[in-house]
């Protein structure tokens, strides 16, 4: 704790209580999914293919990732985003839902999603 | 270079733009060739412009801005302003220490995408020392403060060795407070200047045996909160790195001068003939240029690699580390447990280690 103390004081040159450190994300079904500026989903037409760029990263989601996060604007939660793929590939609610959560909840992890 | 393309090769991800070798820092184990290019010699707005085009044309995805220092131009923001134009994904690898609050703006504006800070330490005095830049540290502080509060993504690069390796959960904290979602701890590789500074620099065996348990604990302790990458030190391991993921596999370095190299080095290796982005096009020069061809896929490799089964996950290794230890281009990177020349690997390490206090020697001109 001195370190981070010290850190903040003299080499920052503001107060702890300023700054908050980043808790761990965790998605549920109400979150509000969105892709962070520095991420984003691009159409390849070079290798037929849409990916996910990201910080030094490209990521090469399945149709069922692209999907998903074709729908991460912010505005809907994971329900939401659950019910309307479920309706679209004509799949359980609650599978889509589990595999929304499992995907996205990795991204997150990684900084890649980040709530709305 | 008429030939049709061939069938195996996939197209490049990214694409390492080499802006400038000009660098304020002193780093000594800088990864810039022992020979320079010249400010007057970096190829203009134009042509990189045109570069990036040629690039995303032929599927390029990412585009590293680096160096030596890539703020030094003046013409960043357009090139990334161009890069972006391409939809091509920006990131901007950099010391911090030339950029300021309306400088970090304009990039923004640009739509650059991510930065990447170097930091030499988790604390000023042994951070600038090392970088050979008073007041470095702080000013990549302030710098890292200004790109989050711009809403960029952030990952620190901290450049590890036997003089820091110490502050590695120092280094976490530092990359918390500053926000940023990504660290990477990048062992030195010794090629060339840092071949200079082995016995400064080296890690030992019970500093990496100490890192491996701090890296296990933090990527636990920091699960989605710190993203952590690392570069191991190659001299310690078993098996070589996979260089570049293959030579001409995945990526394309192009030098100030607008040479196109495989691989940021590849210009110590003798006898080898580089195309310019000034005089052909870069899928010709990816597809067909001899630079490219020379070591792309097995068919170039001799014994042991020629029938190992992990061919196509190292690629053999560094070239230019198996020209400089076992001093053929072809060889077996030597760090390979399977080389004939493995004991030369482990000379230089006990050498290394031996000489504690040996002199730290900063990059120089020559």
């Amino acid at each position: 704790m001195w370190l981070r103390d010290q850190l903040l004081r003299d080499v920052l040159g503001c107060s702890a209580r300023k700054l908050s450190l980043r808790e761990r994300v965790l998605l549920g079904a109400a979150s509000l999914p969105q892709l962070p500026r520095g991420v984003r989903l691009r159409d390849d037409p070079v290798r037929g293919l849409t990916l996910l760029l990201a910080p030094e990263r490209v990521l090469y989601p399945d149709s069922t990732g692209v999907a998903i996060l074709r729908e991460c604007n912010g505005d809907s939660t994971i329900a939401q985003i659950a019910t309307r793929l479920a309706e679209r590939f004509e799949a359980p609610v609650a599978e889509i839902q589990h595999d929304t959560i499992d995907l996205l909840q990795d991204l997150a992890d990684r900084g890649y999603v980040v709530l709305g | 270079m008429s030939d049709p393309k061939p069938e195996q090769v996939g197209p490049p991800i990214a694409l390492l733009a080499g802006l400038s070798h000009r660098c304020p820092l002193r780093c000594g184990y800088c990864s810039n060739p022992l020979e320079l290019t010249r400010a007057s010699a970096e190829l203009d707005t134009d042509d990189w412009c045109r570069v990036m085009r040629e690039a995303g044309a032929l599927g390029v995805l990412q585009v590293h801005f680096s160096g030596g220092e890539p703020t030094v131009r003046q013409d960043l923001e357009q090139l990334i302003a161009c890069a972006r134009d391409c939809d091509l994904y920006t990131n901007l690898i950099t010391s911090g220490v030339l950029l300021d609050a309306p400088r970090i703006d304009a990039l923004y504006r640009a739509g650059l995408d991510h930065v990447q800070l170097s930091v030499q330490g988790s604390e000023g005095k042994g951070a600038d020392l090392i970088g050979g830049y008073v007041g470095g540290h702080a000013k990549k502080l302030e710098v890292a403060r200004l790109v989050r509060d711009r809403g960029i993504m952030l990952t620190l690069n901290a450049v590890v060795h036997r003089r820091n390796l110490h502050q590695v959960d120092a280094l976490f904290e530092l990359a918390l407070t500053l926000d940023a979602h990504r660290i990477e701890i990048a062992s030195v590789q010794y090629n060339g200047w840092a071949r200079r500074n082995l016995a400064a620099l080296l890690p030992t065996q019970d500093q990496l045996e100490d890192l491996t348990k701090t890296l296990e604990a933090a990527r636990i302790r920091l699960l989605g909160r710190l993203v952590i990458d690392f570069v191991p030190p190659d001299y310690y391991a078993a098996r070589p790195k996979p260089c570049m993921n293959g030579w001409g596999r995945q990526f394309i370095t192009i030098n100030p001068a607008g040479l196109v190299l495989p691989c940021h080095s590849a210009e110590t290796i003798p006898g080898m003939t580089f195309d310019s982005v000034l005089q052909s096009p870069l899928e010709d020069i990816w597809y067909r240029g001899e630079a490219f061809s020379r070591f792309r896929g097995t068919d170039w490799m001799q014994e042991p690699c020629r029938s190992c089964e992990f061919r196509e996950q190292d690629f053999g290794g560094c070239r230019c580390q198996a020209l400089a230890v076992s001093g053929d281009v072809t060889a077996t990177d030597p760090v390979c447990e399977f080389s004939q020349d493995r004991a030369k690997i482990d000379a230089l390490i006990a050498a290394a280690v031996a000489e504690p206090d040996a002199p730290y020697l900063y990059r120089g001109g020559t």
